[in-house]
């Protein structure tokens, strides 16, 4: 899933501070399994950002409204009706989201409550890792199902650096290094001479750096 | 049991709203000179295994505490979101505590760790919006602790009294809105 | 080209010491944080007699500094022997392919791939690392520019293709152990031609690695140079324990502890260790890293009985 974390309080509240009416905007996937964006975290900040405005004796209203997924316009359409007289859409959708509803609602004012971190997975309750890089040339085939590109700090397809000790990364003792896992991984499944051979140079082209990338299928183009 | 509760939340609003507590002195004008005594509005939300079961214990033997204790029983401390305990004080409850069984001895295991856990996080937020989390408090113990529950309705009151109204009691809100009311008129007049 | 020079691939004079059997001798000069080249002049004046090669660092531990390409026309202009240091840490294949042409352009012969330290360590962690290409991808490169005339990318190199002897760094204490003599092979096999290792305190620990590096035949493929640091104190030593990759053992510190003239004693310890790794068979040279102490580099040297430097072609 997407995982993201919600903005400090006081980071929120700046950026709400110009408008009356926000409506606090949900999503019901991703930010819903890593507790930072479903339908109980808006609820909480409504009511948090509510009494600071009452604090500072502003007046204004902040509503709430949680939708199945906002990277659909589909159901970001279902916002209309609570957006008529907002003037500030507070969303608590990853990037993705965010920028849906800014292109859905060209005449209102959107802004991020989250900071939106990396595509990972629940390690333990309340614990959340990144694990895939978004390379677009998935190589975990060749590396027993550890991902190189983002579990090392350096992306380095042939590895481990001089810097691993003990199972840690140069970096800092908390991360592992990908490449001891990879090698214990491959040990294990008795595929060593995986790792004999030399990956070229990885073409980038469908990373990031091949800029903003895009998805088709033409059987799904039912219009 | 078969006596019927209301929702949680909508107990939360009504506790705190009105009430037999709800004494003339609660008017959330504590400094201003000549008004009443501030009589604080604390909603306390307490587990059926053991607090509220303390509470009906402390009943029982006549333990006097401040009538300023609103209860709202739930099956189990783990049952509060941190939704609820906001919202209370975003209705006006100037202090809020959750009292849960003692810790291991939880009827659902777990429920007052997590509950344990989410006042720790809305303490923080209240001091992040200004309210301030020594209004929040966590308690534990048992079915017979009724003196125990006695002894913390009378230390949390005695806490809320110290820190004073909640900035955002209807009544704070109005009467500072008024003033400033005044003020504005008053600068027109000298201008 | 008579038959000697067929063997030689490049004008470097370490590869010249190597392919003629000397054991050879490298050292360091760190750049400095400024554009002040005296230093490098300095350094590259004393050490050009009693080296074989000087290693000119690039960015190390993610700090800024003059660059290595800079540093080693100052090295090569003070009658050195210049040895380019390159990360994958700071710059993509597209700079990097620029940066050897450039450097080839300016008489430099000799190139370290490296991986580089992470930027967390260093004055500006919060840069955008680029790692396009690793240090055996690098190797792979660099080798396919000098001996297939070809870019990374598959054009031809036309005219004048940069003609470096390629090393590589290798950490004979990192984990996992065992795996490393394997990355070595792999290394060779990319065509690292030459080797420096990490500095070694444990002696044991590198004759163990020496006889897996044997064993896999990687000793008859490429020159590997023992890297060694004198220290100056324990200090010194209790520092380095704590660096990622590195292995002291707490005889020597003790030893260091004990000693009146601390750095007498780690000069003493240093010249011991030559002596001792020249004994490894496989072992084809060292490399002193003095980082800040460039001076005392002479007299280690000297005192190995390793001067003076051979005369090749």
């Amino acid at each position: 899933m997407i995982v993201a974390e919600p903005k400090p309080i006081a980071e929120v509240a700046g950026l709400i501070k110009a408008a009356k009416h926000v409506l606090v905007v949900g999503c019901g996937e991703c930010v819903t399994v890593c507790q930072a964006g479903g339908e109980k975290e808006v609820e909480i900040l409504a009511s948090a950002l509510r009494i600071l405005w009452k604090i500072e004796g502003k007046d204004g209203t902040i509503g709430t409204q949680t939708i199945v997924r906002q990277c659909e316009p589909e159901y970001v359409a279902e916002l209309a009706k609570k957006l008529k007289g907002a003037d500030c859409v507070l969303s608590l959708g990853c990037g993705v989201g965010v920028q849906f509803i800014a292109e859905a609602y060209l005449d209102k004012w959107v802004v991020p409550g989250l900071n939106t971190k990396f595509a990972g997975g629940t390690v333990k309750a309340g614990i959340w890792e990144e694990r895939c890089g978004f390379c677009g040339d998935c190589v975990l085939h060749l590396t027993g199902g550890i991902c190189p590109i983002i579990r090392c700090s350096k992306s380095i397809l042939n590895g481990p650096c001089g810097g691993s000790q003990e199972g840690h990364c140069e970096v800092n003792k908390e991360i592992s290094c990908a490449w001891q896992l990879i090698y214990d991984r491959l040990k294990g499944l008795g595929k060593l001479d995986l790792l004999d051979v030399i990956q070229p140079a990885k073409n980038w082209q469908t990373s990031r750096d091949g800029g903003p990338r895009k998805f088709v299928k033409e059987e799904a183009m039912i219009e | 049991m078969t006596t019927q509760k209301p929702e949680t939340a909508k107990a939360a609003e009504v506790a705190v709203g009105g009430g037999a507590a709800n004494a003339a002195g609660a008017t959330g004008l504590a400094n201003v000179a000549g008004a009443p005594e501030f009589m604080p509005k604390i909603v306390a939300f307490c587990c059926y295994y053991c607090a509220y079961s303390a509470a009906d214990l402390a009943g029982s033997l006549r333990l006097q505490y401040p009538p300023t204790i609103r209860v709202i029983e739930v099956p189990c401390s783990g049952k509060v979101d941190p939704v609820i305990l906001l919202r209370a004080f975003e209705e006006g409850a100037d202090g809020v505590y959750v009292a849960g069984c003692m810790e291991g001895d939880c009827h659902f295991l777990k429920g007052n760790f997590r509950a344990k856990k989410r006042v720790q996080a809305v303490k923080k937020i209240l001091d992040q919006i200004g309210l301030g989390g020594q209004r929040l408090e966590m308690f534990n113990l048992s079915a017979a602790m009724g003196t125990r529950f006695a002894e913390i309705a009378t230390d949390m009151t005695r806490r809320i009294e110290e820190l004073g109204p909640s900035p955002i009691r209807p009544e704070a809100l109005a009467a500072r809105k008024a003033a400033a009311g005044a003020k504005e008129q008053g600068e027109v007049k000298t201008r | 080209m008579s038959a000697a020079e067929g063997k030689y691939k490049t004008g470097s004079r370490l590869e010249r010491v190597l392919r003629d059997g000397h054991f050879a001798v490298t050292c360091e000069i760190g750049p400095p944080q400024s554009s002040k080249s005296e230093k490098i002049r300095e350094h590259a004046g004393v050490l050009k007699d009693v080296s074989d090669g000087q290693n000119l660092t690039d960015n190390q531990t993610a700090i800024v500094r003059l660059c290595s390409l800079a540093a080693a026309v100052h090295v090569k202009a003070a009658g050195g022997e210049p040895i380019m240091q390159m990360t994958a840490r700071d710059r993509n294949r597209i700079a990097i392919q620029a940066d050897i042409l450039g450097a080839a352009s300016l008489g430099i012969h000799n190139l370290v791939c490296l991986g580089g330290d992470h930027q967390t360590f260093g004055n500006h962690p919060g840069a955008r690392n680029v790692h396009d290409i690793d240090s055996i991808q690098m190797i792979q490169m660099v080798r396919a520019m000098r001996d297939e005339r070809k870019f990374q990318c598959g054009d031809e190199i036309k005219t004048d293709e940069p003609r470096m002897f390629v090393g590589a760094a290798e950490n004979p204490f990192g984990d996992p152990f065992e795996f490393r003599v394997r990355r070595l092979a792999k290394k060779v096999a990319a065509g690292a031609e030459f080797i420096q290792t990490q500095c070694i305190f444990d002696l044991k620990r590198f004759e163990e690695f020496m006889k897996m590096v044997r064993d896999a035949g990687l000793d008859e493929k490429v020159y590997i140079l023992a890297g060694l640091t004198p220290a100056k104190s324990d200090k010194a030593l209790k520092y380095m324990q704590t660096v990622p990759g590195m292995k002291v053992p707490d005889e020597l510190i003790k030893r260091m502890a004990g000693a009146e003239d601390k750095k007498a004693e780690g000069v003493k310890i240093t010249v011991e260790m030559i002596q001792a790794v020249r004994e490894i068979k496989g072992v084809a040279g060292v490399h002193v890293m003095a980082i800040a102490w460039e001076s005392i580099v002479p007299e280690i040297v000297e005192k190995a009985g390793l001067l003076p430097r051979p005369r090749v072609g």
